[in-house]
């Protein structure tokens, strides 16, 4: 257990700095669909909710965990969809440039 | 291959499309390939995860699955004016959905939690459930719903503090304890209130902050439930989006020249109250569409900078067709943009982009304020306190030291504005009193349509 929290630590160090690098290099034109493609992203939290949902464990954990289905599939669901919508709008001018 | 390692796979290979997604978000060429592989990532970890053996309820699933879609797609289409709102909510979503695990986690393994787990557990449900109602306020305000006006009192950092303070002690006695089963509620219930609290010194302007701010502690609080559920995928997507938000927090606290703790502790909404002097009354030159519509067409190169008034006129789209107008008669018409102009980070460039403005026209501040010497025309669209001269010159403004966009340096400024009321801040802007600076007076959509038309029949009068 003691083993397990310390590697996550190390995980979410260095995630942490690839996102800083990686992020930083998206073009401020980008920001608002920078921020709703990570809000769909981070509504991968719907598998600790399906996960608890499913095991059903308690009356109480398996509400909690329907509640909070709902709430990230809503995000997965609508974040996809508006990022993509914001991209497609992303017009360079003139059809080719040489 | 037992299952169990097929699931992990799947997350796996979930991560890299997640950073991969991320890297191709860096240009609008590639960018949708980013939500191409952030789409099947995500598919991919729902799909392991439903292969997971110790789920007995898949109706629950269902439900929650198809609940989900059903609120999502609508969610998915608001108009972009709405976007702000909609991200404030969809935090509020995400952090909801973290507070919810976490709180159930803790009623099944309480009293058998390790004082380590539940720092974590502790952080994942006070930094979500803050988040939650923060969000919803700061939705709520976007959406018009609340009131906009930020509401102060004195000592409110205090109490904010205190409520904060109140809501960790729990959480380290917690930690201590963790068979005080009974103190966990008011760790909720805390951060419930606190959010609120946060969010009610805030005002429009400040949105582009705030949204940033909770963005990233909805991906710190998901990252937090990766640790207590031991999900490296999920420790991942939280650092990746609590370093984004963080990022744009910073830049949106450089932008509106704020110290990054002035953003954490609530500096908001201070210089409204600064800045209730009386106005003095002088003489501004004012231009009709015609004279405006004149002076545009013998430019060579003319700077608009649009701001949030223009989104709430409407008046992209009568832009895009005076930006055609120009861009016809060989004039070059670029865009200028402050970060903070809009509602959130990068709010405008989506607006102009919605409005089929090419995106190599919209450009940053340094880019658009190096050029501004040799800049014909600076028109200024519901934008106020990102052009104010006063930023760069007079220490006693409110808003010296924030970056603005140098237009008082174009040979020709025009303005256009409603009536001389002051802007958000409510500080008198010197630009509109300048030799060089033409008021066009009245709504932004009807004025610019109004230059479009002389413009297009300039031929007619001779």
């Amino acid at each position: 257990m003691k083993l397990d929290l310390i590697t996550s630590l190390y995980v979410f160090m260095l995630a942490a700095f690839i996102g800083f690098e990686v992020i930083r290099r998206v073009s401020p034109l980008l920001h608002t669909p920078l921020m709703s493609l990570t809000n769909a992203l981070d509504a991968i939290a719907v598998v600790g909710a399906i996960i608890l949902a499913g095991e059903h464990k308690s009356q109480l954990a398996a509400i909690l965990g329907t509640i909070a289905i709902v709430a990230a599939t809503s995000n997965i669901v609508g974040g996809f969809l508006i990022t993509d919508r914001m991209l497609r709008m992303f017009k360079s001018s003139g059809p080719k440039r040489p | 291959m037992p299952t169990e390692t097929f699931i992990e796979i799947t997350y796996l290979i979930a991560t890299v499309l997640f950073i991969l997604s991320l890297k191709w978000l860096s240009s609008p060429t590639t960018a949708r390939h980013g939500v191409w592989a952030g789409e099947i990532g995500m598919a991919l970890a729902i799909g392991g995860t439903l292969l997971y053996r110790g789920i007995i309820d898949y109706k629950l699933v269902a439900i929650g699955l198809v609940l989900g879609c059903i609120i999502g797609v609508p969610l998915g289409k608001v108009a972009m004016t709405a976007v702000p709102q909609r991200t404030a909510l969809s935090h509020a979503f995400g952090a909801l959905c973290v507070t919810l695990v976490g709180t159930s986690e803790f009623y099944l393994r309480a009293p058998n939690i390790s004082p380590f787990l539940m720092a974590v557990l502790s952080m994942e449900v006070i930094l979500g459930s803050l988040t939650f109602t923060g969000s919803l306020m700061a939705a709520g305000k976007l959406q018009e719903v609340l009131p906009q006006r930020p509401i102060t009192y004195k000592g409110q950092n205090f109490v904010n503090l205190g409520m904060l303070a109140l809501a960790i002690a729990i959480a380290a006695i917690l930690a201590m304890h963790p068979e005080q089963v009974k103190l966990f509620p008011a760790m909720i219930i805390i951060p419930l209130i606190f959010g609120v609290m946060l969010v009610i010194p805030i005002g429009g302007a400040d949105m582009p902050t705030v949204i940033s701010l909770l963005n990233s502690y909805a991906g710190l609080s998901a990252a937090a439930m990766g640790f207590v559920l031991n999900s490296k995928l999920l420790i991942v997507a939280g650092a990746l989006d609590g370093s984004s938000g963080f990022i744009l927090s910073v830049i949106m606290s450089k932008a509106m020249n704020r110290s990054f703790t002035n953003v954490l502790f609530g500096g908001f909404g201070q210089i409204q109250a600064a800045a209730t002097g009386v106005q003095e009354q002088r003489p501004v030159k004012s231009a009709t569409a015609e004279e405006a519509a004149a002076i545009l067409a013998a430019a060579n190169k003319v700077v608009i900078v649009p701001g949030y008034g223009m989104a709430v006129a409407q008046a992209q789209h009568k832009v895009r067709e005076l930006f055609d107008a120009l861009s016809k008669r060989g004039v070059d018409v670029t865009f200028g943009i402050h970060p903070v102009a809009g509602r959130m980070p990068g709010h405008m460039n989506v607006l102009l982009a919605e409005a089929d403005i090419p995106y190599d026209k919209l450009l940053d501040m340094d880019a658009v304020n190096g050029d501004m010497a040799q800049t014909d025309v600076a028109l200024v669209i519901g934008a106020n306190d990102v052009t104010n001269p006063a930023a760069r010159t007079d220490a006693s403004s409110p808003i010296f030291g924030m970056p603005i966009l140098d237009v008082d340096k174009a040979r020709t400024v025009m303005v256009i504005k409603r009536s001389m009321a002051a802007g958000f801040a409510g500080i008198d802007n010197p630009l509109y009193y300048l030799d060089q600076t033409l008021m066009l007076f009245g709504d932004a959509k009807t004025f610019v349509g109004n230059i479009v038309r002389e413009l297009s029949g300039a031929g007619d009068h001779h």
